[in-house]
């Protein structure tokens, strides 16, 4: 089985431009990720794309082919979704087909167009990702949804705003320097606590913001690497995907993920470390109460011991584990359908040394994980440095 | 409902709302496999265990609440019912989703025991599963 090599990624920056298309937004992270890679369109054997609300947002469905020819592509191309962990989907079945054998160059990626919705119609949009029939007809939303599960976890385990709100202001820091976030802001904890109401205990800097973006990554086999003399120190060595059932309602626990427990464990496995080899992680921490799910889950705290670890210094970017330095979703923004291919690059340019945070990075394997819906799908990956 | 933008009246959804018209008539059910394992319809198929007899037993008179938040910023369907109380309440074998009525979220806890009948939501005239204080 060959291993999997990032050659080059891109992303457009993260933020507000309603007025751009989705294919004009992949086509711009594409264009960077082949200029990082140095490697010829015409060797791509595939797009694995990820997106979730297109035919809302753009009135378009069958965007594979369109984002092949938006990213100068001849190759088939095929469109996953899987909510917000679609484009962490999309970079598992490239990394699975490049191991069988099946492809040696693929490009992966995402894109979402979503400020041209506006705060309604967006809600409205994200809200299609929780279960319509048990869920969306008794009024719950996205931020709702997150927000019961917040409530329950501070009601099995303890914590506070005051927690939450410790990651709101680290993830700020993090992206400040970093010119692809769409904040690039220092919040205070006053600041987060202050801010109006959403679906309590969660307020608005609980939440990641609207967010137009794309994000893409060639990914090669070791063999064209190295026939190609490409410069790729980065891999991908570990994925994992679970998943759980689709209505909060109807899972074993409301304060825990186990979809992304079970995630993790296979790209541990599949990397031979464990949660303790881990340097740094890109954690999908669309709500501050994600991040707290996301560190449990992927067994780096205990259940109950992940709420205060932005507070003591743990994961913040002087910490021994750093998380989300780029800013993570809260920050950098959450372009629904580009957000896993984004952590990925992320975690690139952070252990090749060519992020702003790079110098933050205490060693050479990172994680990032991905969740769709309110964790009914996740995908998990490693990446290391090779020696 | 149906509206002068020509929007078409929902469709009838059967076995979601089969079991609406239950609730609203005293006789709420879920559906229960050989193994005690409780879903609620439409559902052919155990999801714990894949068994495929599925019996409808009575829904408990009361649940409890087990997690709730007050949404201030609502989806189109909702935007004259906000704020409102959303909530997940035990009723043993099954958990609902409900809105909550004749109750403010400060009035609620975690544990506080409801009984769960049909609501009407504001904004688009539908019927929403409601939870009210025992
Ligand atoms: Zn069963």
């Amino acid at each position: 089985m060959t291993g999997v090599r990032v050659a080059g990624v891109g992303l457009t920056h993260f933020g507000k431009h309603p007025e751009r298309t989705g294919r004009d937004l992949f086509a711009e992270a594409s264009q960077r990720a082949f200029e990082d890679a140095g490697v010829p369109r015409a060797d791509v054997e595939q797009l694995n794309y990820g997106n979730f609300m297109g035919e809302l947002s753009e009135h378009q469905g069958h965007q594979g082919p369109l984002m092949a020819e938006a990213a100068g592509l001849t190759a088939p191309a095929t469109r996953y979704e899987s909510a917000c962990a679609s484009s962490g989907v999309a970079v598992r079945e490239a990394v699975k087909d490049i191991r069988n054998g099946e492809a040696d160059v693929t490009l992966v990626g995402g894109a979402e167009r979503m400020n041209n919705l506006g705060t309604a119609g967006t809600t409205e949009a994200l809200a299609i990702a929780a279960d319509d029939l048990y869920e969306v007809r008794a009024g719950m939303t996205f931020p709702a949804a997150y927000a019961l599960m917040a409530r329950a976890y501070f009601d099995k385990y303890g914590g506070s705003g005051e927690d939450l709100a410790e990651i709101a202001v680290k993830n700020h820091d993090n992206a400040l320097d970093n010119e692809f976030a769409q904040f690039q802001r220092a919040i205070t904890v006053e600041d987060a606590l202050d801010a109006p109401t959403i679906a309590d205990p969660l307020g608005l800097y609980d939440a990641c913001p609207i967010t137009d973006g794309a994000s893409a990554a060639v990914l090669v086999s070791d063999e064209y690497a190295e026939e190609h003399d490409l410069d790729a120190p980065v891999s991908v060595t570990g994925t994992g995907q679970g998943g759980d059932k689709m209505a909060l309602q109807d899972r074993q626990f409301l304060a825990r993920t186990p979809a992304a427990e079970r995630a993790a464990e296979e790209a541990y496995d599949d990397a031979g470390i464990g949660p303790r080899d881990v340097s740094v992680a890109e954690v999908h921490d669309c709500f501050t109460i994600a991040e707290v799910l996301a560190l449990e889950a992927l067994d780096f705290y205990a259940p109950g011991e992940g709420i205060g670890a932005a507070a003591r210094g743990e994961t913040t970017r002087d910490g021994d584990r750093p998380v989300n330095l780029s800013g993570g979703l809260k920050a950098k923004g959450h372009p629904v359908g580009a957000t896993g291919t984004s952590q990925v690059v992320e975690m690139t340019r952070l252990l090749r040394g060519d992020h702003p945070n790079s110098d933050a990075v205490p060693g050479p394997v990172g994680v990032t994980h991905n969740a769709g819906g309110t964790v009914a799908s996740t995908t998990v990956h490693v990446l290391e440095v090779e020696e | 409902m149906s509206d002068e933008s020509g929007e078409a009246d929902r469709v009838r959804d059967e076995g979601f709302d089969d079991f609406l018209d239950a609730i609203e008539s005293g006789e709420g059910f879920y559906l229960e496999c050989p193994e005690g394992h409780g879903s609620l319809p439409p559902r052919r198929v155990c999801p714990h265990c894949g068994a495929t007899d599925l019996e409808h037993v009575a829904l408990p008179e009361t649940g409890e609440i087990e997690t709730y938040t007050t949404v201030h910023v609502a989806a189109p369907e909702f935007a004259d019912d906000a704020p409102y109380v959303t909530a997940v309440a035990d009723f043993g074998a099954v958990r609902l989703t409900g809105q909550l009525r004749e109750l403010d979220a400060g009035e609620l806890d975690v544990g506080t025991e409801v009984t769960v009948g049909i609501g009407e939501s504001e904004t688009a005239d539908e019927r929403v599963l409601a939870f009210r204080p025992r």
